[in-house]
């Protein structure tokens, strides 16, 4: 728990709100009716997770463009598109397990094609490669400009992938899963309660991708420090006794 | 970038020629994955016929990945890569070329391929200006990202296994579209395929643009 004092708060708060909101989620808010026992409870993070993922890599696009505008170009952003992406894998992977944990007591499947399942699984493996690709390593700012490209061509897929499936979805196959008859009002205590979910869950991405950033920034330096101490070593040793 | 373009284009294809990579490696890669796809299913042609427009997509998709790796080969020996970004060139002009390239020899193994599926896997080509139209489409925009993305790669020492996880996401748009579109094709619904066909042009003109924009500064870097 280091760094400035906003960061320290920020982590202060999204830890109570999430635990709040597991508080309230799991003994406070009523059952749903007509739905598995204790399911509902899902409500209060599952999509809050995929908010957090959606706004990540938002987050992550914006800093590749504003890397790749030669005006803004800085390493900063870099780093803050390498931070944000990879707390939104983690979000999304979390997303595609809780929607999966979602599914199998409700329609009795672990998967289903679903348009934003299965654009939410593509999106999963369109940044784990945009990630991939931001390990290589190289040359700082020759790293920073291709990912940032790769960046924008994943960003500007989404859309394509969303609209391409839900399309494939809605022409050919009836749906296989019974969505109607089924509403859920989200009211009172439990409205509340998804509304804390999303207050804090976006307080943790502002912390955890914070601190991602610090800790890139700190690792570009040690690299750098490694580099000037191995070429102070190399000098002496060349003004050392012969 | 139109002329460079031709030329960039040119030279590809006669080393192509030349080399005959394409032709003595993927096309019978190819031709080989629509074979297993046919052990995999089983003989039946009652389920062959029906997945072949998919089948068929997935070979080109594969096949795609093989040609902009070999687009790229073919820069990395003796500099060449080093002599392309000194000749001047527009890069956009170069992105074109390549990518010009890379269609050619797709929509010549998609001949070669819609011939196979139909003597392999029963299906009627049907349809068939709307087939060539969606090869065309879909090929231009796959061609455009296995190019950006090739570039992306290139000089990576990781770039065999780094460029298949880039790509493949990316592309599953054109993969579903161009199936779709070839699936009503051959049902003999060709007009059910033209949204479809829209749907692979929007993509092919966003990625061509993005090439064309982001080519540059990816052909900076070593």
């Amino acid at each position: 728990m280091t760094g400035s004092k906003v960061l320290k708060a920020t982590g202060i708060l999204a830890l109570v709100g999430v635990a709040a909101t597991a508080w309230l989620g799991l003994w406070v808010t009523p059952d749903a009716v007509g739905f598995p026992h204790g399911l509902v409870r899902l409500l209060y993070i599952h999509p809050p997770m995929a908010w957090v993922a959606f706004v990540a890599y938002g987050m992550a696009f914006l800093s590749s463009m504003l890397y790749l505008w030669p005006r803004t170009r800085h390493i900063r952003f870099d780093r803050m598109a390498g931070a944000s992406a990879e707390v939104g894998v983690v979000f999304t992977g979390l997303t595609l397990a809780t929607g999966s944990i979602w599914g199998r007591p409700t329609w009795g499947v672990w998967w289903t094609w679903d348009p934003l399942l299965t654009t939410t699984a593509l999106l999963f493996v369109l940044y784990l490669g945009y990630l991939a690709l931001r390990r290589v390593p190289g040359d700082p700012e020759v790293v920073a400009r291709r990912s940032a490209i790769a960046a924008l061509i994943a960003f500007v897929d989404v859309p394509v992938v969303y609209f391409s499936v839900s399309w494939w979805r809605s022409l050919h196959q009836a749906p296989t899963i019974d969505f109607t008859g089924r509403h859920l009002y989200v009211h009172g205590s439990m409205a509340w309660t998804l509304l804390l979910g999303f207050v804090s869950f976006t307080l943790a991405y502002a912390w955890l991708t914070a601190h991602r950033y610090r800790l890139a920034g700190l690792q570009d330096s040690e690299a750098d420090e490694g580099l000037r101490y191995a070429l102070d070593e190399r000098r002496a040793e060349g003004l050392g006794p012969a | 970038m139109l002329r460079d373009a031709w030329l960039v284009a040119g030279k590809d294809l006669r080393i192509e020629a030349r080399s005959r990579v394409a032709l003595n490696q993927v096309v019978p890669f190819a031709a080989a994955v629509i074979l297993l796809f046919g052990l995999a299913l089983g003989p039946d042609r009652s389920v062959l016929a029906p997945a072949s427009a998919g089948l068929f997509w997935i070979a080109v998709l594969l096949s795609c990945l093989l040609a902009t790796q070999r687009s790229f080969a073919v820069e990395s020996a003796d500099g060449a890569r080093d002599g392309l970004r000194l000749s001047g060139l527009d890069p956009a002009g170069i992105f074109l070329g390549k990518a010009g390239a890379v269609v050619a020899e797709l929509l010549v193994l998609e001949a070669l391929l819609a011939l196979g599926v139909a003597v392999l896997y029963g299906a009627h080509l049907t349809g068939g200006l709307v087939l060539a139209a969606v090869c065309v489409t879909a090929t231009v925009g796959l061609a455009a990202v296995g190019i950006i993305y090739g570039a992306v790669a290139s000089g990576l020492r990781v770039k065999e296994t780094l460029l298949p996880l880039l790509f493949l996401p990316v592309a599953a748009p054109v993969l579903l579209a161009a199936t779709k579109a070839w699936d009503e094709a051959l049902a003999g619904t060709p007009s059910g395929g033209l949204g479809w066909l829209s749907l692979l042009a929007v993509f092919a003109v966003v990625y061509v643009t993005i090439g064309i924009v982001a080519f540059g500064p990816l052909l900076e870097e070593s």
